[in-house]
């Protein structure tokens, strides 16, 4: 009797130990929060590249947004903390080839300050026929075309397209974080937040290599092409 | 060989430990698995990396293919490894294998290929067991995050997943849960008989089962799957690689289903003992007969819808992509082709339970026998008729909407007369509330709500309103858990005694009951109200205004799943602990399986029984239910 | 051994008369309770003529299955009270063996079959005569509204994640906000771009899966001014449960200015958008 005592404890206890795991490692498994800087005046600053390719484990061919932390350092999560009632100023280094829309209403800049966006090609980004050279260009609209990923929230009817690389460009990025002396655009933009909450933000281009629809895989996890904004 | 010469010891010699375990066991199965999934695997690479660029298009970072023939890798390993192979190898080999392979072998028989119809049963038990608890749980995680409407404890792709393993853990578990343990166990006993007619097979779709649920577990390794248990195409088309262990997990119960109604078929039609006339089928058998009818004819289908979605990952078919000439209606209608009959591949075993127990405690036969069979075969048939309403707001074409507004509701004819033979036998008896009793009462109760709440669905109009949202949760949630799994628990209550030797405690056994049957019905009734107030499913954020409403569901559901612990408990006390000796009828059953000593002999009875009467010969002392033979008539023991 | 059953004594009670009469007393208190107290506080509410029509069908069922419910639940705690063993007794007395009442046996299913049948008649005359009750209803409706030729059509378009909408009549204009005219035969008409997505507008009473490549048409004519929540009802992966948003129902006048308004607004996209069509195929249909 003791000892099948001793087998039922030790049973549960390995069944529990297993269901923690479960729950650490599967279910609550995603990239942690970071947050914006705050800068002096008052308002927010949010850092972002995009990434044609993670280039690390364990899906290096994944497209990816990263986020520069307050101390400067890439990371790579898509759920960023920011304040509420805030002005946001938006950078984002884009360095992914053009994919274009699958539904060209997104090509629209919404929500933003202005209803503009400012594009700018850097090194040979604008290179090859029939993509415009951007230059602190803003814009209200973007080509359907030229896109290779929107930076899109939904709730807040907040939606920038993200200008792509030329696939006719040298030195194009192959692994995150990426450095500035590849081929990229710059997007700069601003919006304010709203009251506190959280709010889901996705890619509407379909930019997932090998999935059908270009929807699946990097677009459809948290830490790649999709994430939270929280506002508190 | 006749069965009567047959050596009937009930001793069992053990071979030493070492040889054990070198033999074919589920140790090796495990090895072999592993093995055949590397194989499998860089098998698939292979293929991928010769083939043109299309199968292996980089970035995806997912080689389907690979995953997919790495999973049938291991199948095949798994089966080998426990021994499956030996019987056909040997036979070609033209030596003579065994027929009766680990019967009397003692507690390793469990662990690897049996042809003892019990054994089989008690692993079946455990194996099933096992994976509702983990999807119970799952579900306990699903109403932690509904308690909140908006924030998200789970990140929102892994509360899919959840979502997904619970529903498909519990549909394909459950479909084995009363077949598998309860039929394979009863029926050859039932019918007289000392096997079932395929026992290598029946030992097959054990493993396989219990293969398949730890392939669908794989799922979290593999980021899990978005599509619910419902598998909808194309976004199953879409889908990471989570959803390759949902596809062959599937497909592994969709071929278990096929071979444990093919079996069962058999064995009622050719290994009935003298005297055993269609008449006298115990109703529980006819049951069986019914959901093998439901079996053999709709798990095929859905093996080849599932194939077809295997085929348009790994080599780009595109059945279900509209865009190249597919159409994701075909896997609604092929999926819910299947998908209906098994609801009743589900409800069936219910019935059956149900009817086979409530007899013995009200002490009366069982009222309208032919009609219940009727019934049952009524409902058989026509759930082949009726799949479409689950897509009368899909844009199937409009006029078919009419029809199956009909033939769905007239569904609840047949169903109706199981309460009809259920009230007749409570007329004027003699109930006693044992456990079992008590949990068929309240089977009643949970799926007349689950049955009328259908009548709402069914009916296109109000349907509009319901489809896909709460209501629906709550109206299968009563059918199935309300209807089956609280038949499944009396039938456990009752049968286990005898399968195992051991009585359950009864104090905790209706603790169980108590907290099961009020938590339930609190757990679920408020979401009928949350679907048609506007809830979807398979949702982690919700509208505010039913936050309230959420949170007493979840936790009343914590409640219920206190109960469940409770009997949990209760198992490992009385099974694993306590192990009293169990009398051979505590129930006072003249039913066939209670006239033979407890623990049952290897081969089932000393001698084949001829049949005088069917089980329910209550109210009529000398009404006998089996001849024993050269023991002389031998009376059903009906008390003292 | 058992008792032999009870011989039947003359001062035994009737119990099928008995259980007849609690039966009526319980229908005839709950029908009026379904139909007058709970009736009125189940959903969908009477905003559109879907929804009174889904509430009078709904109020319908509740009645009807109240004769059901209180058959069952009176007889359960009848037989639970009345038929119970002797638990002081010894031995283990058995009831009468009675196997079966052809009698009983055929008026039974031939109640059920004739309120099944009833049911499934009313069901489908309710079904066309309420165009369709919002419900989706394919490419080629069964039930149409007689005023369908001067519907609004409207275009709803779902894809992961996010529904737009697009008004053929004003030139095919996509906006991601839905305004609709109060008191006009409304025609959905609901696809998608990619995966099976369910355009559910709840207060309106409308539900119509949106399937990439097929064209799903749902009537709705809505009565007052207001919002409604629109939800996705189908599972189409991450963001299923977040594919919300909010519509807003106006005067015709408030409507014409809007879309007008809309229409300007959006007229550098509206250039790039493909002509309207009742489905899609956009690329790519496999990236890579």
């Amino acid at each position: 009797m003791r000892v099948r005592l001793l087998a039922v404890v030790a049973t549960f206890a390995a069944l529990i130990a297993l269901v923690a795991v479960y729950v650490v490692y599967f279910l609550e498994s995603g990239p942690p929060a970071v947050a914006a800087v705050i800068n002096r005046d008052g308002s927010a600053s949010l850092t972002l590249q995009v990434v044609g390719a993670y280039g690390h484990h364990p899906f290096p061919d994944w497209v990816s947004y990263l986020v520069k932390d307050p101390s400067g350092k890439w990371r790579h999560t898509t759920i960023w903390k920011l304040p509420a009632h805030t002005l946001v100023h938006v950078t984002v280094y884009q360095f992914d080839t053009q994919t274009g829309l699958r539904n060209n209403f997104l090509a629209e800049i919404r929500g933003t300050v202005g209803g503009v966006a400012d594009y700018t090609d850097v090194g040979d980004a604008g290179k090859g026929s029939g993509l415009a050279n951007y230059d602190n260009t803003p814009l209200s609209v973007l080509p359907p075309a030229e896109p290779a990923h929107t930076f899109t929230v939904p709730d807040l009817d907040l939606s920038v397209p993200l200008v792509g690389v030329s696939a006719a460009a040298n030195n194009i990025c192959s692994a995150s974080p990426c450095a500035m002396s590849y081929a990229h655009n710059t997007i700069t933009f601003s919006f304010r937040t709203p009251g506190a909450g959280t709010y889901r933000w996705q890619c509407f281009v379909p930019c997932a290599l090998g999935f059908l629809y270009g929807f699946g895989g990097p677009m459809q996890t948290i830490g790649y092409m999709d994430g939270l904004l929280e506002v508190a | 060989m006749e069965a009567a010469d047959l050596p009937l010891s009930t001793h069992r010699t053990a071979h030493p430990a070492w040889r054990e375990l070198l033999s074919f066991n589920v140790i090796w199965a495990v090895v072999f698995a592993i093995v055949g999934y590397i194989v499998g695997h860089a098998l698939g690479n292979t293929i991928a990396q010769h083939s043109p660029s299309q199968l292996n298009p980089g970035g995806s970072d997912q080689e389907d293919i690979a995953i997919l023939l790495g999973m049938f890798g291991s199948i095949v390993g798994w089966i080998g490894g426990l021994g499956f192979f030996n019987y056909p190898l040997k036979r070609i080999a033209g030596r003579a294998p065994s027929l009766h392979e680990g019967e009397e072998q003692g507690m390793w028989r469990y662990f690897k290929l049996c042809t003892d119809h019990k054994v089989v049963a008690m692993q079946y038990l455990v194996g099933t067991l096992f994976f509702f608890f983990v999807a119970g749980l799952n579900a306990m995680f699903i109403r932690t995050e509904l308690t909140s409407s908006n924030a998200t404890l789970f990140p929102a792709g892994n509360y899919l997943s959840l979502v997904g393993l619970h529903g498909t853990m519990m549909l394909t578990m459950m479909s084995a849960g009363v077949i598998g343990p309860l039929g394979n166990w009863l029926v050859p006993i039932m019918i007289g008989a000392r096997r079932m007619a395929f026992p290598r097979i029946e030992s097959l779709t054990m493993w396989i089962t219990v293969l398949a649920g730890f392939v669908l577990l794989s799922a979290t390794l593999l980021g899990g799957f978005p599509t619910g248990w419902t598998g909808y195409a194309p976004l199953a088309d879409q889908a990471r690689a989570g959803i390759d262990a949902y596809l062959v997990s599937f497909l592994l119960i969709g071929i278990a289903l096929a071979l444990v109604g093919v079996n069962i078929l058999v064995t009622v039609v050719t290994l009935r003992a003298p005297g055993m006339t269609w008449n006298r089928l115990p109703i529980f058998v006819w049951a069986m007969v019914t959901t093998s009818i439901l079996a053999v004819l709709a798990a095929p289908v859905l093996a080849a819808a599932l194939y077809m979605v295997m085929s348009d990952r790994s080599i780009e078919t595109t059945f279900f992509i509209s865009a190249s000439g597919g159409s994701p209606f075909l896997w609604d209608e092929l999926f819910w082709f299947f998908g209906h009959p098994e609801v009743y591949i589900l409800a069936l075993p219910g019935f059956g339970i149900v009817l086979e127990i409530l007899p013995v405690f009200a002490r009366k036969p069982l009222w309208g026998y032919r009609l219940a069979v009727a019934g049952m075969f009524g409902v058989a048939l026509m759930s082949f008729m009726v799949w479409q309403h689950h897509l009368f707001m899909s844009g199937i074409n409009a006029n078919l909407r009419p029809f199956y507004m009909f033939t769905t509701e007239l569904i609840s004819i047949p169903t109706g007369v199981i309460f009809l033979n259920g009230f007749g036998t409570l007329w004027k008896a003699k109930i006693r509330f044992t456990v079992p009793m008590l949990f068929c009462l309240a089977f009643f109760f949970n799926f007349l709500i689950g049955g009328l709440s259908g009548v709402f669905l069914s009916d296109v109009t109000s349907d509009v309103v319901t489809h896909g949202s709460f209501f629906v949760m709550a109206h299968f949630h009563y059918t199935i858990m309300g209807g089956l799994v609280f038949a499944l628990m009396g039938g456990i209550y009752y049968w286990l005694p005898k399968m195992t030797g051991y009585p359950l405690n009864q104090t905790l056994a209706k603790l169980h009951f108590w907290m099961m049957f009020i938590f339930f019905n609190l757990t679920f009734f408020p979401l009928f109200a949350a679907g048609m107030l506007g809830m979807p499913r398979r949702v982690s954020s919700y509208n505010a205004s039913l936050h309230t409403l959420n949170v007493f569901v979840s936790i009343m559901a914590f409640c219920l799943g206190l109960s469940m612990l409770i009997f949990l408990g209760n198992l490992v006390w009385s099974l694993v602990l306590k192990r009293e000796r169990a009398s051979d009828n505590p129930w006072h059953s003249k039913s066939l399986e209670w006239q033979i000593p407890t623990p049952v002999p290897v081969y089932n009875f000393e001698h084949i029984p001829t049949i005088t009467g069917d089980p329910y010969g209550y109210g009529l002392p000398e009404a006998p239910v089996v001849d024993f033979g050269r023991r002389g008539a031998v009376a059903a023991e009906a008390g003292a | 051994m058992s008792a032999a059953p009870e011989t039947v004594r003359r001062d035994e009670p009737h119990h099928g008369r008995n259980f007849a009469i609690i039966w009526a007393i319980a229908t005839a208190i709950m029908v009026p309770i379904s139909i007058w107290v709970v009736g009125p506080h189940i959903p969908p509410g009477s905003l559109t003529d879907d929804t009174r029509a889904q509430h009078a069908l709904d109020v319908a069922l509740t009645a009807l299955s109240m004769p059901v419910l209180m058959l069952v639940w009176v007889y359960l705690a009848y037989a639970v009270i009345n038929f119970r063993s002797d638990p002081a007794s010894e031995t283990i007395a058995d009831g009468p063996p009675i196997r079966g009442n052809s009698r009983i046996q055929a008026t039974w299913l031939i109640v059920s079959a004739v309120v099944v049948i009833g049911l499934a008649a009313y069901g489908t005359v309710d079904l066309l005569t309420e165009n369709g009750a919002g419900g989706g209803q394919g490419s080629n409706p069964l039930a149409k509204p007689s005023n369908a030729k001067s519907a609004l059509q409207v275009q709803v378009i779902g894809q992961q994640w996010l529904w737009t909408f697009r008004y053929p009549g004003y030139g095919g204009v996509e906006t991601a906000q839905l305004v609709l005219p109060v008191n006009r035969e409304i025609e959905f008409h609901v696809t998608s771009l990619d995966v099976v997505h369910s355009f559910w507008a709840i207060e309106l009473g409308v539900k119509a899966d949106a399937v990439p490549g097929a064209d799903n048409i749902a009537y709705v004519r809505i009565f007052r001014k207001g919002s409604f929540q629109v939800r996705c009802d189908e599972l189409c992966g991450l963001w299923h449960g977040h594919m919300n948003t909010t519509g807003h129902i106006v005067s015709g006048a408030k409507f014409d200015s809007w879309i007008h308004a809309t229409v300007t607004k959006y007229a550098a996209v509206t250039k790039t958008l493909p002509n309207y069509s009742l489905t899609y195929y956009p690329t790519p249909t496999r990236n890579g």
